[in-house]
């Protein structure tokens, strides 16, 4: 049942966890300090080409009757979606340059080209998720309350259609980001507050009518006009770039908190949490994916997911330096730097995700020691004063080695299972 | 286990849509914009075509510095020309913000403007500002000193009340020292354009010959117009003008209209004198007012502007702490600095990061949950 107590589980005293903090502060203070003329030169350049990318791909649909047409249109466009909702939007939305002073790329003012309002992306994302990660009846985005994504959550039967709802949400993620704030499922049960939800809707109905207009009434108007496409080969393009933009998103969201290794904790576990226990859940929370700068630029750096959770407001472009520091850290107190290529992480989100349909009595984990959740009950059985230094490496003994050790008790048992078996 | 719903509230602040600047002015344009944005939205026009020419965006008011003039030793003029959305009826002797990109930052000064509306208007479509120098003043000497013709600035539109009415009074008196002189160049420069100058006597004070700005034109003005009449003071080998002996120097003070603008000093004094004269209607000043943040660990009173209340909070005293108990309805969310919830303008003063201690200057924006007043200061909220 996912993890109650971080300090327990993660193997550290509180003073550990007090120097924890002090030292990942320490990195926040070196890049802030140097944030400066390159930085803004990033974000500005990136914008610049974005937007330049977008209109290309705008223009180019223009031929969008031709089949080569279309598709050049479709990828420029659906790739300049990404980059404006990944690196620009949702990194701009988290104040990452509002050190800049410039109204016009600042937090308080960056509406994006999806079809969720900004104003609600800041409550469900910046606050509730950012905030509480992973914490099982507040984070939202642990399944977004139609996936089953820990066996934390008890099976229901809907959960037999896990990987059916999974596709549809990769494939109309935006919109699924859009609706989460409007909270449809309390709204059903008549949960909510009428008056607030009245005002959400009406947010939200206004930005989405606004986006739905421009991709399917506006641009496919525009181009019609032109001789080299019809109204539906920029509609069909549109939507389709919509699509690429939503699954690869999707895929790179998912990828930051449901690969194995990500943690989920309950809610006494942030009952008076400390600075440093707030951090020390973010990075257990988290898991990033492995890739050269083109990944990276294209994930909005959210490859770097652990240093993204730990400093929501630093500059996405100082997150690749960041993690060189952060994994640092990590070795020294032994604690686990969740990581791996993109697609074995992803993939490995679906297998969860197939795994859970199921109820739990046809999975073998149990959710104190699941790939996806564990919590300090799969320690009971080390011995007490685990934590320390390791007299024989002189390394200290911590989260790492305290799950190396229970995995390979496990190995060991079933090996000697098999052999009774056998014999 | 903890009970099953935990109730979170936040009140997030809207997303503060784009003003466009001098949308008023030119109707059509903005009707046309309305239209361009079905297919721009979520962004305006203005945000594609400011990237093929800075200058073609009214979404914030910009300018290309254009000249940079050099006055004295340790003041220059800038010559800007301003971006769509400007309007240049402002009048003379007011000051325009203005925002210099430095560091990868924008920092925002006020400065009066030197140009004449009436020259702004017909033909020359620039508008000037006079920067002197100053000692600690890091942005004011990277403006003399470091600006290339061609870096584009950011404008906040022209404003202040201390103005020359048209037509202007039959006898005028101005009192200026060092760079207060800038405000009333504006307004000599537009009498002289509006024919106005009928008896207008000039008391200036700088340290040195030298060091006084626009001086060949001053000389240039008293000798082509007979109602102006120029008293320069070296303050260095004279030493500062005593206004108790202003009876000696202007005698018929009390029967003009008096507009002064210089160091705090020889402001105050005035203003003593007038209203001890009963004439305090006749006397209008400028005070070129720097504020400093306070030193480390002092707070100060907060000004909710938009609210209308005011609290004094000591420097460990979040704003969004403070606000809440001044009955102010704070915009929030997470309360601990991650979630730009609660980000309002900082109108006036400065404020310290309670996690860093790093200072923020007025014309930012700032995180009130975890910003502290550093001396007095006015959110926009």
């Amino acid at each position: 049942m996912a993890i109650t107590d971080v300090e327990a589980f993660a193997h550290l005293t509180d003073a550990d966890i007090e120097n924890l903090a002090v030292e990942l502060d320490a990195i926040r203070q070196d890049i802030e300090d140097s944030r400066g003329v390159r930085d803004s030169r990033y974000i500005r350049r990136t914008i610049a080409a974005q937007r330049a990318l977008e209109v290309a791909g705008r223009v180019m649909l223009a031929a969008s009757s031709r089949r080569s047409g279309w598709w050049a249109g479709t990828v420029t466009l659906g790739v300049a979606k990404i980059v404006e909702n990944m690196e620009i939007g949702h990194n701009v939305m988290h104040g990452q340059w509002d050190w800049m002073n410039d109204p016009e790329i600042h937090s308080s003012t960056w509406e994006w080209d999806m079809s969720g309002a900004s104003k609600h992306w800041r409550f469900t994302h910046n606050f509730m998720h950012h905030k509480y990660t992973n914490i099982l009846g507040m984070d939202d985005d642990v399944g977004y309350g139609m996936l089953r994504v820990t066996r934390d959550q008890r099976w229901k039967p809907f959960n037999l259609g896990n990987l059916l709802f999974n596709t549809i949400l990769a494939l109309g993620f935006e919109w699924g980001v859009g609706l989460q704030h409007l909270e449809l499922g309390k709204m059903y049960k008549g949960r909510d507050d009428r008056a607030a939800t009245l005002v959400r809707v009406r947010e939200f109905a206004g930005k989405a009518g606004r986006q739905v207009f421009k991709d399917y009434v506006a641009y496919p108007a525009l181009t019609s006009l032109s001789p080299g496409a019809t109204y539906k080969s920029t509609l069909t393009a549109n939507a389709v770039a919509n699509v690429i933009r939503n699954l690869w998103s999707n895929a790179v969201i998912f990828c930051g908190h449901f690969p194995d290794g990500a943690e989920k904790f309950t809610k006494t576990d942030m009952v008076g949490e400390s600075k440093g226990q707030w951090y020390l859940r973010q990075m257990l929370g988290s898991a990033n994916f492995e890739g050269g700068p083109a990944l990276r630029f294209m994930s909005g750096n959210l490859c770097h997911q652990i240093e993204h959770h730990l400093y929501p407001d630093l500059p996405s472009n100082r997150l690749h330096e960041i993690s060189v520091r952060v994994k640092q850290v990590c070795d020294k107190y032994d604690l686990p730097y969740t990581t791996g290529s993109f697609l074995v992480q992803y993939g490995k989100t679906w297998r969860t995700i197939a795994k859970l349909s199921l109820p739990n009595k046809y999975l073998r984990d149990t959710a104190d020691d699941a790939p996806e959740t564990r919590s300090e009950r799969m320690f009971t059985e080390l011995e007490p004063g685990f934590a320390v230094t390791d007299p024989s490496t002189g390394r200290r003994r911590g989260l790492n080695t305290a799950i190396a050790t229970v995995r390979k008790w496990r190995r060991d048992k079933r090996a000697a299972k098999r052999q009774d078996a056998a014999a | 286990m903890a009970k099953k719903h935990i109730k979170v509230s936040a009140n997030v602040r809207d997303t503060q849509r784009p003003t466009i600047a001098g949308a008023k002015d030119h109707p059509g344009w903005n009707a046309l914009r309305s239209i361009a944005e079905r297919i721009t939205t979520p962004l305006l026009p203005d945000d594609y075509l400011h990237l093929a020419n800075p200058l073609w965006s009214a979404r914030e008011l910009r300018g290309r510095v254009v000249e940079v003039r050099r006055e004295t030793v340790d003041s220059a003029t800038l010559v800007i020309k301003p971006g769509w959305g400007f309007s240049f009826d402002y009048q003379p002797g007011q000051y325009i913000g203005i925002g210099l990109l430095v560091d990868g930052r924008w920092r925002w000064r006020s400065y009066s403007l030197t140009s004449s509306p009436e020259t702004s208007r017909s033909g020359a479509r620039s508008i000037t500002i006079t920067v002197k120098a100053m000692p600690e003043g890091f942005l004011s000497a990277h403006l003399v000193g470091g600006v290339e013709p061609g870096t584009i600035v950011r404008l906040a539109a022209p404003q202040g009340n201390f103005v020359m009415p048209d037509p202007a009074p039959a006898s005028v008196l101005f009192l200026t020292g060092g760079s207060g002189i800038t405000p009333v160049m504006s307004m000599l420069r537009t009498l002289v354009r509006r024919d106005q100058i009928t008896d207008v006597v000039h008391h200036h004070s700088a340290p040195t010959e030298a060091d006084v700005m626009f001086g060949a034109e001053l000389t240039e003005l008293q000798r082509s117009q007979p109602g102006y009449e120029l008293r320069l003071r070296s303050t260095r080998t004279q030493g500062r003008l005593d206004l108790s002996r202003l009876d000696a120097e202007v005698p018929d003070w009390r029967g003009r209209q008096t507009w002064a603008c210089g160091p705090e000093g020889m402001l105050n004094e005035a203003e003593r004198m007038w209203s001890a004269a009963g004439l305090a209607g006749q006397l209008y000043l400028e005070r070129f007012a720097v504020s400093r943040a306070a030193p480390h660990g002092q707070g100060g009173t907060v000004v909710f502007a938009k609210s209308g209340k005011t609290a004094v909070a000591d420097a460990a005293t979040s704003l969004m702490d403070a606000g809440e108990r001044a009955g102010v309805r704070m915009p929030f969310g997470c309360r601990m600095g991650i979630c730009q919830s609660c980000v309002v303008s900082l109108v006036d003063g400065h404020v310290r990061d309670l996690r860093t201690g790093v200072e923020h200057e007025a014309g930012t924006r700032v995180q009130t949950c975890i910003s502290a007043a550093s001396g007095d200061c006015v959110l926009d909220i």
